[in-house]
């Protein structure tokens, strides 16, 4: 079975392509057990805060790469938040070897009323111009929302007429909010865009290559692979179209979260012939074991892995067993996106750290390659043992101030903004970390570790915060099952 | 090209959900594609108040809900939104998803407002305005399903209260700061003043009591005219108007001489030896600092800036090009309005353009489309040293033209605001601080 259909203008939403979920409740080991016997099931919440956007998720593929511009099709305000990625290109270049940031071009095609009845694709196609005049990009997105979604622009045509007119690839990513309510949808969406019109059939391999799928992380990566003679490739923040166009090329796909790079990592190996890394990344040391020896064995590079590894442990192993020591018996709450946050799981268990429990966005059973053996949650548990309160919960914010009233861990892991905020006003020692690359390998469980230990010490902030934090929530609320209204 | 927006600094009709979150205890509801109300907060930053962006209930329309319609599905929504979640008043938003499909949202809250629940419903699909236009649908809607029901007999006038409708919360990012400002400066000639919005309003009181008021404040070019047009209509208060912000000695001082003349007209009785000792004061307090700081603006020998673009609303182009060039000397060039003003409004914004200078024309044009704004500015050609005042994508710009920025319209990322405004006297010094701060800053 492939779930890659580079044919099709657009990709099946993962509840479609994969079976995801967005809610349950239970432990890690009974999810992962449904998941292998295939029986998963969605439930609906009957009451339901505001979730993210595929759009957005799209957008933050597509936004970064250097030489592109992307249009938004649709009201205005669903371009409204795409100037985070402006800023986030500006400052983290300079982690990425892009000293002179250009500024992002972003735009909305305005649609308005008028639009809405007689359609929006001549005002399209000519914003496909204008945008080319202005910019002169070596490729333009298109990012289709709601709006332009349910009225039935055609998108995919204006966008293929408009790129023989001009003569650059015009990729129509189709990303609409109300299709899934897994936003990752949206990551899905920018990489099949970019993997039917902007990957390159290989006409040579580069057999020291790696493709990197990653956010916006420091090269940290980059750093140890030039001690096993490989260069990393990150896609596709901060990469160029060309770098993208000979992905192709690699000799083998990474991804530091399968979450965001199910798709395309399963793409470049089923169109393009790029083996994938089909275990866990690389957080914590049983992961990053695995996961350089299963690099070592696709690049050749076996002995160089064992010598790296021996090396790493060397360096590292003391200061781990010190913070091991310190963070014995901790408790803590993790609320993530899915692969990242059993990354995070495995982390806190290394560290000698008691998971209470997760709020993990969505469930994908399978990855888009298939193997069981990526499947990240599940690698968690037999290396680790069971997490009890697993919960997914698409962001759900009423649902997480229940359980941090209830369970007060000593620390609340968050990855995604806007959640931190509420351990915080528990009081609870709460830590955002943005950079994905921060917590791999064995540097990386010492740089987590450290920052864990510095947050739960540093104390004072929240607990002054705790005395006067304003709490909409109401008091019935506090006292009921977290789950109330998720169906039974 | 009419429709292409590039670097857009305002947001589409459910951006105005951030006026809901500036009403203390109240609580936006959306019925809705999943992610407008992170689109929201994503746009505002740092702006979620008490129950905005993740935290705002939302139908989160799917595919199902666009076929079969989400009437219901909104019904179960609000019914556990009570359950969950505190508020003292609740309005509920529609965006794209829910207009375009045709569900009767109106509908659904009549049920629940005929329990006695203080919940009213906007009509505010993205497609159909922008945020600075449905603010006032807003406005209108709790006016008109909230306000209306504390009065259904008319109650007696306070000659001295009236309501202010001025700065936009959240897309105007001195919102705070500028409605503390005008309620001091309000109640310094001896007004009463309801502000409705932020940490300066009583809440929920202030908005029932609307209609006691004896005539509305409004401060703006043109958004907010149809708050007051319609309170005109419906409770037969007129309004004055002041058509831009407000900024420092000289401006400060004709708003607040219009305002007394006015409601004297309306039978405030206010005192006018009391006014004029307020301004008096006010002014001293003002311009000693002026004149502190002349020396510097006069003297200072390694460079200030001498020439500004604005791109901002037109509120803020009118009240800053006007201070800027009366009250510290730097000259306004090319201007830009980039809140996609409404055609009908723009004659009369040209011609107050037209007198912020008796000797010189200023250049002014409406350019929602911030890109091509750009671009006239990339090209024009200046002598000395220039400023650019607008959102944080004019950083770049301002990098390429050497010239100083600084950041004062959405979204404005580099820059920091919590209390501080830039409306009235100790606004105008404010900005002065802010610009050259920023001009003294780049000597090190």
């Amino acid at each position: 079975m492939t779930t890659v259909n580079l044919k099709a203008a657009s990709v099946p939403i993962r509840e479609n392509r994969l079976g995801s979920i967005t809610g349950f409740s239970g432990t890690a080991g009974e999810l992962v057990g449904q998941a292998r016997k295939g029986c998963l099931k969605e439930k609906v919440r009957s009451f339901s805060q505001c979730l993210g956007c595929s759009t957005s998720n799209a957008a933050c593929t597509l936004i970064l790469i250097q030489d592109s511009a992307v249009i938004s099709h649709g009201p205005v305000g669903c371009a409204g938040c795409l100037h985070e990625y402006a800023f986030t290109y500006r400052v983290n270049g300079v982690h990425r070897n892009v000293f002179e940031p250009t500024e992002r071009r972003i735009f909305s095609t305005n649609m308005d009323e008028r639009d809405t009845v007689y359609g929006g694709a001549q005002k399209l196609g000519d914003a496909i111009r204008e945008v080319y005049r202005r910019v002169h990009p070596k490729t333009i997105f298109i990012i289709t929302t709601c709006a332009s979604g349910i009225i039935g622009d055609d998108v995919e045509t204006t966008a293929n007429e408009a790129e023989a007119e001009i003569g650059i690839p015009v990729v129509a990513v189709f990303c609409e909010g109300f299709r899934s309510k897994i936003w990752t949808s949206g990551f899905d969406a920018g990489y099949h865009g970019i993997a039917r019109k902007l990957i390159r059939k290989a006409e040579k391999k580069q057999e020291d290559l790696v493709n990197i799928i990653n956010f916006w992380g420091a090269d940290l990566i980059g750093d140890w692979f030039k001690r096993l003679g490989l260069r990393a490739n990150y896609l596709t923040p901060f990469a160029t179209v060309e770098q993208i166009a000979t992905s192709s090329e690699a000799a083998a796909t990474m991804q530091v979260c399968a979450t965001l790079g199910s798709y395309l990592g399963a793409s470049l190996e089923q169109e393009f012939g790029v083996p994938e890394i089909k275990v866990s990344p690389p957080y914590g040391i049983v992961q990053t074991q695995r996961w350089f020896r299963e690099l070592g064995r696709i690049t050749g590079r076996a002995e160089a892995v064992e010598v790296f590894l021996r090396e790493e442990e060397e360096k590292w192993l003391p200061e781990i067993e010190t913070l091991r020591e310190k963070l014995k018996g901790k408790t803590a709450y993790v609320t993530a996106g899915a692969s990242h946050g059993h990354s995070l799981l495995a982390l806190l268990r290394e560290l000698g750290m008691e998971p209470q429990g997760a709020a993990i966005f969505h469930h994908d059973p399978l990855y888009d390659n298939g193997e069981v053996a990526a499947d990240t949650l599940q690698n968690v548990v037999k290396d680790y043992g069971d997490i009890k309160h697993y919960n997914v919960c698409n962001k759900q914010e009423f649902e997480l101030v229940n359980v941090l009233n209830r369970l007060r861990p000593d620390i609340l892991l968050a990855r995604h903004g806007g959640m931190t905020l509420w351990g915080a006003k528990f009081g609870i020692p709460s830590l955002l970390i943005g950079d994905e690359h921060f917590g791999m390998g064995y540097q990386g469980l010492v740089q987590y570790g450290k920052r864990i230990l510095d947050t739960m010490e540093n104390d004072e902030f929240v607990k002054n915060f705790e005395k006067h934090a304003v709490n909409p929530y109401t008091k019935w609320w506090l006292e009921q099952d977290p789950y109330t209204f998720l169906e039974k | 090209m009419s429709g292409l927006i590039e670097q857009q600094r305002f947001m589409c009709s459910i951006g105005a959900m951030q006026s809901v979150v500036a009403i203390p205890r109240a609580l936006p509801i959306l019925h809705s594609g999943p992610g407008c109300g992170t689109m929201v907060a994503g746009f505002f930053e740092r702006s979620t108040g008490y129950s905005g962006g993740y935290t705002a209930p939302c139908t989160n329309f799917s595919e199902t809900e666009v076929i079969f319609g989400g009437v219901q599905k909104l019904e179960n929504l609000i019914r556990h939104s009570y359950k969950v979640l505190d508020s003292d008043l609740q309005v509920v938003l529609t965006g794209c998803t829910a207009s375009i499909v045709g569900d009767d949202a109106g509908q659904v809250v009549k049920q629940f407002a005929a329990e006695g629940k203080p919940i009213v419903y906007a009509d505010t699909p993205g497609f159909k305005y922008t945020n600075y236009e449905s603010h006032s649908v807003i406005v209108n809607a709790i006016i008109d399903q909230y306000t209306a029901r504390f009065n259904k007999e008319k109650k007696p006038t306070d000659p001295k209260l009236v309501n202010l409708f001025a700065s936009i919360p959240y897309q105007d990012p001195f919102w705070k700061g500028n409605l503390e400002e005008y309620k001091r400066l309000i109640e310094g000639i001896g007004l009463k003043v309801q502000v409705l919005f932020g940490p300066h309003a009583q809440g929920t009181v202030e908005w029932q009591n609307i209609p006691r008021a004896n005539f509305n404040i409004l401060i703006s070019p043109w958004y907010g005219r149809n708050i007051a047009e319609h309170l005109q209509e419906k409770y037969d208060q007129s309004y004055f108007q002041f058509p831009y912000i407000p900024i420092g000695g000289n401006e400060t001082t004709r708003f607040l001489r219009g305002l007394a003349l006015y409601a004297n007209e309306h039978g405030a009785e206010l005192e006018n030896d009391a006014v004029e000792t307020f301004i008096k004061k006010e002014e001293e307090t003002f311009y000693e600092e002026i004149d502190n700081l002349a020396t510097f603006l006069l003297e200072f020998r390694y460079g200030l800036p001498s020439y500004v673009h604005i791109l901002h609303d037109a509120s803020y182009v009118l009240g800053m090009a006007r201070f800027l060039l009366h009250e510290t000397g730097i000259v306004p060039k090319e201007q830009f309005i980039t809140d996609k003003t409404p055609e009908e409004y723009q004659q009369n914004i040209l011609d107050i353009g037209g007198s912020i200078s008796d000797k010189k024309k200023i250049p002014l044009y409406f350019q929602a489309d911030a890109g091509l704004a750009q671009e006239t500015i990339l090209a024009a050609n200046h002598e000395g040293r220039g400023l650019i005042i607008g959102s944080g994508w004019d950083k770049d710009l301002a990098r390429k033209k050497n010239c100083d920025f600084l950041s004062a319209a959405l979204p404005s990322p580099y820059r920091l605001v919590m209390t501080s405004g830039y409306a009235g006297y100790r606004g105008g010094l404010r900005l002065i601080e802010d610009i050259y701060n920023q001009a003294l800053s780049t000597y090190r």
